[in-house]
């Protein structure tokens, strides 16, 4: 008597066939909820005491679908794999038409997928070179095309779509005047603070005042300012084209005579160039009224002595400087947003990749300005 | 209806890097007639489209649209030829941030000198043409897939172009609103005159709207079939051809072996 062992939706006997070998006997259901346990079992049984030859009787098989094929084409890989010999036995007519509709025969002599061949590292090579020289061409044709379309803006003013210019002008600007306060304050509020500590040991807490406007004004003002519009705006500013190119919008925009770059690019970048340089003068006050908070409230400064000496401290020339950052720093961040976002192909992950990419190039883009700008008036001053 | 061909395509070769998806493709399409170009997943027909409307300049070959070479231009004739042609994109690629009205408005406002209350008018009818009078204050995000086909047609008809191109015009549409869309190409065919180009591989809607199709193939890479739809099903000589006008699976594509 065959002693059955009893699994989720199946139970399994295994017996001694007269001709040698074992008979293994399913009952039941061969389906995903005991196909696992049945493959491990098996294995292990058949690892214990190989035999020359399994049979299997399907003949109590009362549902068996590609779970239950994958149970019999395990069993049979290992049987042939050390030279056995491997049999099914009373197959009804339902469990033969599921094996025929998944190929059995097929399926047993196929048990991976073939892995496409992996590139020599010289044809590798060769791919990123073709791949950065075309991305390279693109760049330039792309600076080209927004040059040529700023140009045609300025010849042809009435072509700049002022509404829409208007409308980034607000959401880059306006919208973004909260946070830009906020950070600015709290860093010209820690700016002071680090600062006093130091300086009040020297009795020279009036220089809280110069530290905190010039460093603010000159340069960490822009790129505190910019570092916001770049996640703010320029990661909306490829969103929004990564999805029109995605919908099918910019090539619709394309094949109805508009100049994608003019119309999609331009009023960002004209809106941008406008409004950073403002919202960096805006960063500055807000910084300078957080050392102000401190001097007053640390230092025992007056309000007089501390904007007299913040007044004394800067030039014109080291506002214009700032503003002028802010407005190179917009264009950076307009163009680069704009530029990831025409290169999207593809679908949706491709167009948070193209976000992703235009906050961190704008933000590298930023800092390496920010740096030339430094070195070159190191040596003009 | 008129002999007198509006496109002309001549040995027309579309390659993307290395592979070639159309190569020697060669038809006209007629002026006033409705042409569509059919074919199975994957055998280039949104390729030959977007070459057909300038989005991509073919390998070898050349598109003449109304006389002038689209393959082969300065950037004037090419504008000349843009101002032809209306696209209807597959989602209708109807503007986001803009209402209907807004979107069909956008092409008249940059192309002619109309002031705006004439704008407003022209508009309204546009819409009404396609059924969407009322709608004008909507944005594409609250209307459904049907009515921003509708929307896009009438942007795509707003100067009146010569042609019109239809990228799978019934996709993702219920038969119902497919069968009104196909009855509202017929509409503006026979009233307005427009030559009509659909890809698509809808056969219902062949049926219902084509004068004249051409059959791309994957394997050949070519058009394997030219003609009347009704014509090709009933006596094509060639066995896939027949098999895809009669909705049948090939023989051999599935043919489970025995134990």
């Amino acid at each position: 008597m065959t002693e059955f062992k009893k699994l989720q939706s199946c139970q399994y006997g295994i017996s001694e066939s007269e001709k040698g070998g074992i008979i293994l006997h399913v009952q039941g259901s061969m389906d995903e909820f005991s196909a696992g346990a049945l493959i491990k079992d098996m294995s292990r049984f058949l690892k214990e005491s190989p035999t020359s030859s399994l049979t299997v009787d399907l003949e109590k098989v009362t549902y068996l679908n590609d779970f239950g094929a994958l149970v019999l084409v395990e069993l049979k890989r290992l049987m042939t794999s050390g030279k056995g010999l491997f049999r099914l036995e009373n197959v009804n007519e339902n469990v033969n038409k599921i094996l025929s509709v998944l190929s059995f025969d097929a399926l047993s002599e196929r048990v991976s997928f073939a892995k496409p061949p992996i590139p020599g590292s010289l044809v590798r090579l060769g791919d990123a070179t073709i791949r950065h020289a075309s991305d390279l061409k693109y760049l330039i044709s792309f600076i080209g095309s927004v040059c040529l379309s700023l140009i045609h803006v300025i010849r042809h003013p009435k072509s700049l779509r002022i509404d829409d210019t208007l409308s980034y002008m607000q959401k880059t600007g306006v919208d973004a005047l909260p946070i830009v306060g906020l950070i600015s304050f709290l860093l010209g509020l820690i700016m002071a603070f680090m600062s006093a500590v130091q300086l009040e040991q020297f009795g020279a807490n009036i220089y809280v005042a110069s530290l905190v406007s010039l460093a603010m004004t000159r340069e960490l003002g822009p790129i505190m300012t910019c570092i916001i519009v770049a996640g703010r705006s320029g990661s909306a500013f490829a969103a929004e084209i990564g999805t029109m190119k995605v919908s099918e919008e910019v090539d619709a925009l394309f094949t109805m005579g508009f100049d994608p770059t003019r119309f999609l690019v331009v009023p960002k970048i004209i809106a941008s160039v406008i409004t950073v340089p403002l919202l960096v003068l805006f960063s500055d006050i807000f910084a300078i009224f957080g050392g102000l908070v401190v001097g007053v409230g640390m230092l025992d400064l007056t309000i007089g002595s501390y904007v007299a000496q913040t007044i004394k401290t800067l030039t014109i020339f080291d506002v214009f400087l700032g503003f002028t950052k802010g407005a190179v720093f917009a264009l950076l961040i307009a163009w680069v947003g704009c530029l990831r976002g025409f290169q999207v192909k593809g679908g949706a992950a491709s167009v948070g990749q193209a976000t992703t990419s235009a906050v961190v190039s704008s933000i590298f883009l930023i800092i390496m300005t920010n740096s030339i700008i430094s070195v070159i008036l190191r040596y003009w001053e | 209806m008129s002999r007198q061909a509006i496109i002309r395509v001549k040995d027309l070769v579309a390659r993307y890097g290395e592979d070639t998806i159309l190569d020697n493709i060669t038809f006209d399409v007629y002026e006033g007639e409705i042409f569509v170009i059919l074919g199975g997943s994957g055998c280039g027909k949104s390729t030959l489209l977007k070459h057909l409307i300038g989005l991509i300049r073919p390998y070898s070959g050349r598109v003449t649209i109304d006389g002038d070479d689209i393959s082969h231009c300065d950037d004037e004739t090419f504008q000349k030829i843009l101002r032809k042609i209306g696209v209807l994109y597959q989602s209708g690629a109807l503007f986001g941030s803009m209402t209907l009205a807004e979107n069909v408005a956008l092409p008249i406002e940059e192309y002619t000198d109309l002031h705006k209350k004439a704008i407003e008018t022209v508009v309204n009818m546009k819409l009404k043409l396609v059924d969407l009078d009322g709608y004008e204050n909507h944005l594409p995000s609250e209307i459904s897939g049907g009515m921003k086909k509708r929307a896009g047609l009438a942007r795509a008809m707003a100067l009146n172009p010569k042609i019109l191109f239809f990228d799978e015009p019934s996709a993702g549409l219920d038969p119902i609103t497919a069968i009104e869309l196909d009855n509202l190409i017929n509409h503006l065919n026979r009233s307005l005159g427009t030559t009509m180009v659909i890809v698509t591989h809808e056969l219902e809607s062949i049926y219902e709207v084509a004068h004249r199709v051409i059959m791309l193939d994957k394997r050949t890479k070519g058009i394997i079939a030219e003609g009347d739809p009704k014509y090709l099903r009933d006596r094509s000589q060639n066995a896939f051809v027949k098999h895809f006008f009669n909705r049948e699976a090939e023989k051999e594509t599935f043919s489970p072996k025995g134990l």
